[in-house]
């Protein structure tokens, strides 16, 4: 299709903006363009018929089921955009006095508290733009720590073969070496090995938990305590808390320190480049050393801004991705004390639905109860039919539902890993199983069909090498 | 000299005692599907054998390249970054690096044991 720059002629336009309600001054000849700037000059309702067409192209939360799950994006309430646009959130200045957005810190100060609640956690901030960001805020407070204590050769960061990638990258960012710890038959952190791993130079852990096969690792409280036995810190990467908000703390587990993905895990639109937001929480032993400022309150109850003298400076604007964590307490507040905690049972309770319907038709990598998520290999359904976990993710598309996460976790070969999220109703989650079942049976009388799927969409398979090698991200003329 | 295998997917042709060519099996490519990034050691580099020497980025997933050999590396394939696709279409042609100073080896399957390892995975 074309792009918006090729559409609309010189000389149109619309009234959706507003007009000018502020003193125009003029800028000195010398600092103007010579040239107008090549702004596309269309209608209103080309521009309307631009957007829908682009949507038509894609296929989102909004379209139909979504088993990419809370790891990408659950559903997002709408309620969340309508505080966020509230014109006291949306419509005022980071660097307003103090006195005039004490709202605005309420809320910063608030949601800190509720994570901190959640997680088990006595500090918090809101700064991290999003997961990565965070891990890597995270693991600055673990150096920091240690740097601070005179413990200077803690140098290595222990991460579980089934670790998200950006665990390591975040730790080798940060400067540590890695370490990496293999998983036992069951998916979970091989003990005996973490025991061998660890030791003088041992800087800290990184865990997801429930871990990216959907597990939840049993032996958790050990893996901590040898962590820190060994003089080591942990960190929890909260991507997959939407399995355990509510129900079980990082901090009881033992970690030291998280993030949470509240753009997934607290229902707040993002992808697409974000915004997101990452907070990193941490217990009491890494609090001096957090980024940048804090809100606290005084004793008349009036928030402020403060921050320690031994923090390792900021990691982003202080107010970090303010609306996205207005987003978040809406969130938070909507569900509740009760409502938290019953998301994440639903979620689990759908995940293991889906799993047990499913084990008939599909090998699942790892048998026994999963948390909200579960992985299934198609290695021996690929040496049936030449089909591949890619080819049956395209061949949902078909029936208006998202594919879910392909090849990862890495440890499982032709994997797909299915989230359903709570928000699906008992229909849904059928109408997906048999959507796959009857994706199977179809793959073994006709797999040449399914590897040209999807048949149905607006767009087939796009050329992800090209996609990756030569992307165009700037509009030219000469294109 | 015929090809031989290492059980993690990459071949090696000894062209005498001590110096031989690396690359990627067509198992490998195949599993990884297209490749869109290749990262190559410097010549001049020690590398040990069964230890990374290099890695490829596919649509799907980074991959480690491990060294089938202990040595230094004598030449390296540059065409191959800006054209990491040439070891998805010709991967037995499509060479990593020459390495010289071969001191050690990995445990190494011919063509036949090579195949008949893969069609048992």
């Amino acid at each position: 299709m074309d792009l918006i720059f090729n559409i609309g002629q010189e000389g149109r336009k619309l009234s959706l903006l507003p007009g000018c309600d502020v003193e125009t001054v003029s800028i000195s000849d010398g600092l103007r363009r010579n040239n107008p700037p090549k702004l596309p000059q269309l209608s209103e309702n080309e521009i309307s018929r631009h957007y829908t067409k682009l949507a038509e192209r894609t296929h989102g939360v909004n379209n139909g089921f979504y088993p990419l799950g809370s790891c990408t994006m659950k559903y997002n309430p709408k309620v969340n955009e309508e505080t966020a646009s509230l014109e006291g959130f949306a419509g005022i200045h980071p660097l307003q006095k103090e006195s005039t957005v004490q709202g605005c810190l309420e809320v910063t100060h608030k949601i800190s508290q509720y994570l901190c609640e959640i997680t088990g956690m006595d500090s918090f901030t809101m700064q991290p733009a999003a997961g990565a960001h965070g891990e890597f805020t995270g693991l600055l407070l673990i150096k920091a720590y240690h740097v601070d204590r005179g413990d200077m050769n803690r140098k290595k960061i222990i991460v579980p073969d089934s670790a998200h990638g950006t665990n390591p990258a975040s730790a080798a960012m940060c400067g540590f070496d890695i370490v990496s710890i293999p998983s036992s038959d069951d998916g979970c952190v091989d003990i005996e090995a973490l025991r061998e791993a660890v030791g003088y130079d041992t800087a800290g852990l990184m865990l997801t938990n429930p871990n990216t096969l959907g597990i939840f690792d049993k032996n958790i409280t050990e893996i901590t305590k040898i962590v820190h036995e060994a003089g080591g810190l942990c960190y929890y990467d909260g991507a997959n808390l939407n399995a355990v908000m509510g129900i079980v703390r990082p901090g009881d587990m033992g970690f030291d320190c998280v993030h949470v993905n509240i753009h997934k895990t607290f229902s707040t639109p993002h992808g697409g480049g974000g915004p997101g937001s990452g907070p990193v929480g941490c217990k009491a032993l890494l609090a001096p050393y957090l980024p940048g400022t804090q809100v606290s309150l005084d004793e008349n109850r009036d928030c402020h801004y403060t921050a320690s003298e031994k923090s390792t400076g900021a990691v982003k604007q202080f107010h970090g991705n303010f609306l996205v964590n207005v987003r978040a307490l809406t969130y938070l507040l909507t569900l509740g004390r009760e409502g938290i905690p019953e998301a994440s049972s639903n979620a689990v309770l759908n995940a293991n639905y889906m799993r047990v319907k499913l084990a008939d038709t599909f090998d699942i990598a790892y048998p026994g109860t999963c948390m909200h998520e579960f992985v299934m290999s198609l290695e021996n359904f690929k040496k049936e039919t030449g089909c591949s976990a890619l080819d049956v993710a395209k061949g949902l598309l078909d029936y208006g539902m998202h594919p879910p996460t392909m090849y990862f976790p890495l440890i499982v070969h032709e994997a797909l890993m299915i989230e359903p999220t709570e928000t699906e109703p008992k229909e849904v989650l059928d109408r997906c199983i048999e959507a796959l079942k009857e994706i199977h049976a179809k793959a073994h009388e006709d797999p040449e069909h399914l590897k040209g799927a999807p048949h149905n969409t607006v767009i087939g398979r796009p050329d992800e090498v090209t996609a990756a090698r030569n992307p165009i991200l700037c509009f030219s003329r000469e294109v | 000299m015929a090809k031989l295998f290492s059980k993690s997917h990459e071949w090696v042709e000894m062209t005498d005692e001590t110096t031989a060519v690396i690359g990627l099996t067509d198992y490998a490519q195949k599993e990884l599907g297209g490749l869109v990034f290749v990262n190559l050691p410097e010549e001049g580099d020690d590398i040990t054998a069964g230890e990374t020497f290099a890695d490829v980025e596919s649509v799907k997933a980074v991959s480690d390249v491990i060294s089938p050999v202990t040595g230094v590396v004598s030449e390296v394939n540059e065409e191959l970054l800006d054209a990491p696709e040439s070891i998805n279409e010709a991967p037995y042609e499509a060479w990593f690096v020459k390495v010289s100073d071969i001191t050690e080896k990995e445990e190494l399957l011919t063509e036949e044991e090579y195949d008949a390892f893969v069609a048992a995975l």
